[in-house]
């Protein structure tokens, strides 16, 4: 079996295990294989002409350098490293999301080009060496001098918008990302029953469901 | 894409609809099964959302991860195509005012991709010029529409409960998913304050109601359309059935360009331009019926000048293009410490929230007259484009996991600050009626044509203390929630005089109504009490259009009840002969 196909016998028994605990309705369970089968299909499939042309425009030309793509890759490794729970930006493809969403969203490009320029000035003023080439604590030594606005110098300010919008790239790419969304653990957006919040959730947060809630909502076996 | 579409057929219709939106799709639905044959004409593309929609697609699965475009705006794997603007087919907007104004192109028109919030007018909200002096009255009450709201409750399917309340009437209704964790606690702290809060309404089943459509298993993406049916799009639950009736000959990339008339000043047909080789054609029927969407319902209209209708068709009363009106909307959101660090689970429920606040409050006790209503949102919901945005506003005020941290950072620490947050996020908006003034109106832009050669619509639409006045309460009213809740305000804390309260600019929530109003004086109305033309009584208009008011709900089961009632009054009609 490849890849694709055992995928899919995965989904298509989840799937048919969970809808016969509480249904018999083959219908709807059919309806779900289905579904569940078009996320394998193709990457572009719900795409229209004008949209898919747009990709490829998007996609037609590289607006970072090499250099600048180096710099893009340490900073947003920077700032989110591996830890126990998961692997770094880099691992998880931020310097490409990063690099295609400059394309796609063209507002970032000058306040990005102008900010890694920034900070190579900067390095180059201290270290008399781009940033990509320092050492790593000396690299920490310039990011810390950005990463706090709230007590960065003035003359930092430059530096901080320019780190700020690197963190905020940075960290939508990696959480959007297969390897962010199983770290931040959202277990969603497949076939399920919602069965209200898990009695022990609700007991932590004391609270509980009112009877008109139990009596008049859609009732699956909450423990089930 | 679905195979439901034809090729030009000269052929002689009962009826041509423009648009297959709320309340066209609803229009071919009632004239097919009543054996009429019926021209469905939509300038967009064919979907069909089985084969078309991105529902369970995953972040990564969009190199922009979800981010909005300008072909989807709400998002890459939204279901809606085209929003804020089309390439080629500009509007203008009268100096000093603002409108946004959203259209989908597309089979289903903005119900692929809309809220699912389903709401009946109450008797009130079909009278309130008989209640505080403003507006107009309409011509027919809850009890002429209260059938239809039956009916297609039955036919659509809706979920919420019977709570007695008297202007948010009681319907047939599936039962509703439980509240989510945020929901309880937004519940809890509202009602602690005096403001109710009880399961929302929309139409999605979570129970099965018949074969050609699915359960609901609870993934959230509503917004995306649904493949197997289990909410309420217009092209999938309507339009398809209707076609399948072998009645219905759908049109699709036809952008029609006005409605044609006869030396006795009535509809003959529809001129189009069919948009795969930009030439012009004419459908002809028995009755034309608008359902472009009630802005462009107007703009077709408006350029449909004829010897007989000199200042547009249906339009001797010149009230075409006014009382314009849209939702108002304000917002509040925040972060609630509680949330943080909180255990995982799949609660994605339905595509929307499952609790609302109707309106509560008596407004003769307050400075603006009309109510609104509130809608949640909150939770542990799929991450997307924009995730972790604006982190350094945010970390340097917590405790994370027992440690103050300081603003912005990076590193391992900045990672376990993310993970914290995430899923503690809780908001609110405010969806109110706005009055239908006569001086807020879009009319035909002398100056701007479209691609198609088509004239443009020009808006001029302005708020007044009303509305800003109520954007205040509503502002006031949200922050003591959260308040009351425990959050931090992310967002809306700071709106005041000078951004109007965070009061949304018109036609930014997207419920455009009243361009084409009904009334029983045909010198203030453009339609009658049957959506049919004062003036030409082979025409209709079964969108927002022939709204008079809108109420503090929002308007799509509205629209489809009107054009149920208005469909099945030209079935009538036409058996005896009348039209
Ligand atoms: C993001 C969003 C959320 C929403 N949420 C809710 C909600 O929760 N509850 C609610 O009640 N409402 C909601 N709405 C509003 C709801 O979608 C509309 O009220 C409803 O779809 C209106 O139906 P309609 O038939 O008037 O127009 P549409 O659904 O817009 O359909 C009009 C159709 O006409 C076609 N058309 C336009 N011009 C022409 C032309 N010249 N020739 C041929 N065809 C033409 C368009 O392509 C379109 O397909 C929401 C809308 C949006 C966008
Ligand atoms: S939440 Fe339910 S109705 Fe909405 S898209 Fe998912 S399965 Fe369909």
């Amino acid at each position: 079996m490849d890849r694709r196909e055992s995928l899919k016998a995965i989904v298509l028994s989840t799937v048919s295990s969970a809808l016969l605990l509480e249904s018999c309705d083959s219908k709807s369970e059919e309806q779900v294989a289905q579904v569940l089968e078009t996320p394998e299909s193709s990457p572009g499939d719900w795409r229209t002409p004008e949209e898919l042309e747009r990709l490829k425009l998007v996609t037609s030309k590289n607006f970072f350098t090499e250099q600048e793509l180096a710099t893009i890759t340490i900073l947003s490794d920077i700032i989110i490293p591996a830890d126990e729970v998961s692997g770094s930006a880099s691992e998880a493809g931020v310097p490409d999301f990063i690099e295609f969403i400059v394309k796609d969203k063209p507002e970032f490009q000058t306040p990005m080009r102008s900010g890694l320029k920034w900070l190579d000035i900067q390095s180059l003023n201290q270290y008399e060496k781009p940033f990509r080439d320092l050492n790593e604590g000396q690299q920490l030594e310039m990011v810390d001098a950005i990463a706090y606005p709230e007590r960065a110098a003035p003359e930092m300010k430059k530096g901080v918008a320019f780190f700020s919008l690197m963190r905020n790239l940075t960290a939508t790419g990696f959480f959007t990302s297969e390897m962010g969304v199983n770290d931040i653990g959202y277990v969603g957006n497949r076939p399920n029953q919602w069965k209200g919040v898990p009695e022990e959730v609700l007991r932590q947060h004391n609270l509980v469901y009112t009877e008109k809630e139990l009596r008049e909502c859609v009732t699956f076996d909450r423990n089930a | 894409m679905a195979d439901y579409q034809i090729k030009e057929e000269p052929k002689q219709y009962d009826a041509v609809i423009i648009g297959s939106g709320a309340g066209g799709g609803m229009a071919a639905y009632v004239l097919a099964n009543a054996g009429l044959k019926v021209c469905l004409l939509e300038a967009g593309a064919m979907y069909d959302p089985a084969t078309d929609s991105a529902q369970l697609k995953n972040p990564w699965e969009s190199p922009r991860r979800g981010a909005s475009t300008k072909f989807r705006p709400f998002g890459d794997f939204d279901g809606c195509y085209w929003g804020w603007e089309i390439d080629g087919e500009p509007y203008t907007q009268a100096e000093g005012t603002s409108w946004d104004w959203w259209r989908a192109r597309m089979l289903g028109g903005r119900t692929n991709h809309w809220g699912r919030i389903s709401l009946r007018f109450g008797p009130k909200d079909f009278k309130h010029r008989s209640i505080d002096g403003l507006g107009e009255d309409w011509p027919i009450g809850y009890e002429d529409v209260k059938p239809y709201y039956d009916k297609v409750d039955r036919l659509i399917g809706v979920f919420g409960t019977n709570e007695g309340l008297e202007n948010e009437p009681d319907g047939i209704f599936l039962p509703p998913p439980l509240p989510r964790l945020h929901e309880l606690k937004i519940k809890k702290a509202a009602q602690g304050i005096g403001i109710p809060v009880i399961p929302s309404r929309l139409s999605i089943l979570t129970k099965k109601i018949n074969d050609e459509r699915g359960q609901c298993f609870y993934c959230a993406q509503c917004g995306r359309s649904c493949k197997v049916y289990a909410d309420f799009s217009s092209g999938s639950c309507l339009v398809k059935p209707a076609v399948a009736t072998g009645n219905v000959d759908v049109i699709p990339n036809a952008m029609a360009r006005e409605v044609v008339t006869d030396s006795e000043g009535l509809a003959t047909g529809v001129s189009y331009v069919n948009k795969d080789d930009m030439l012009d054609y004419q459908v002809n029927g028995r009755v034309v019926i608008l359902a472009a969407s009630a802005c462009e319902s107007a703009r077709l209209l408006l350029n449909s000048v004829s010897r007989r209708h000199p200042n547009g068709l249906a339009n001797s009363s010149d009230v075409v293009g006014k009382y314009l009106h849209d939702s108002t909307g304000a917002s509040v959101s925040g972060v609630l410490p509680e949330l943080m660090g909180r255990k995982r689970y799949n609660e994605d429920g339905v595509g929307g929230m499952h609790v609302y606040t109707p309106w509560w409050l008596d407004n003769k006790k307050l400075d603006f007259p009309r109510g609104y209503h509130i809608e949640y949102w909150g939770g542990m919901q799929q991450p997307a484009y924009g995730f972790g945005w604006g982190v350094e506003n945010l970390n340097g005020k917590l405790q994370v996991n027992g440690k103050t941290k300081e603003a912005g950072g990076y590193g391992k620490s900045l990672k376990e600050d993310y993970r914290f947050m995430y899923g503690a996020s809780v908001g609110m908006a405010g969806r109110g009626e706005a009055i239908a003034f006569e001086s807020n109106y879009c009319e035909i832009d002398p100056n701007v044509v479209d691609k198609y050669g088509i004239p443009v619509l020009r808006f001029n639409v302005k708020y007044s203390d009303y509305e800003i006045n109520q954007a205040k309460h509503m502002n006031q009213t949200f922050k003591e929630i959260l308040h009351e809740m425990g959050a931090i305000i992310t967002s809306g804390g700071d709106a005041g005089p000078h951004n109007n309260w965070g009061l949304q600019n018109p036609g930014k929530i997207i419920h455009e109504a009243g361009t084409v109003r009904m009334g029983n004086d045909p010198k203030k109305s453009a339609l009658n009490k049957w959506s049919q033309a004062h003036d030409c009584k082979n025409l209709f208009c079964v969108d927002g259009g022939q709204f008079v008011s809108q109420g503090d709900k929002n308007i799509t089961w509205t629209i489809m009840a009107l054009s149920m009632r208005a469909s099945e009054y030209i079935v009538d009609q036409m058996k005896k002969q009348n039209i």
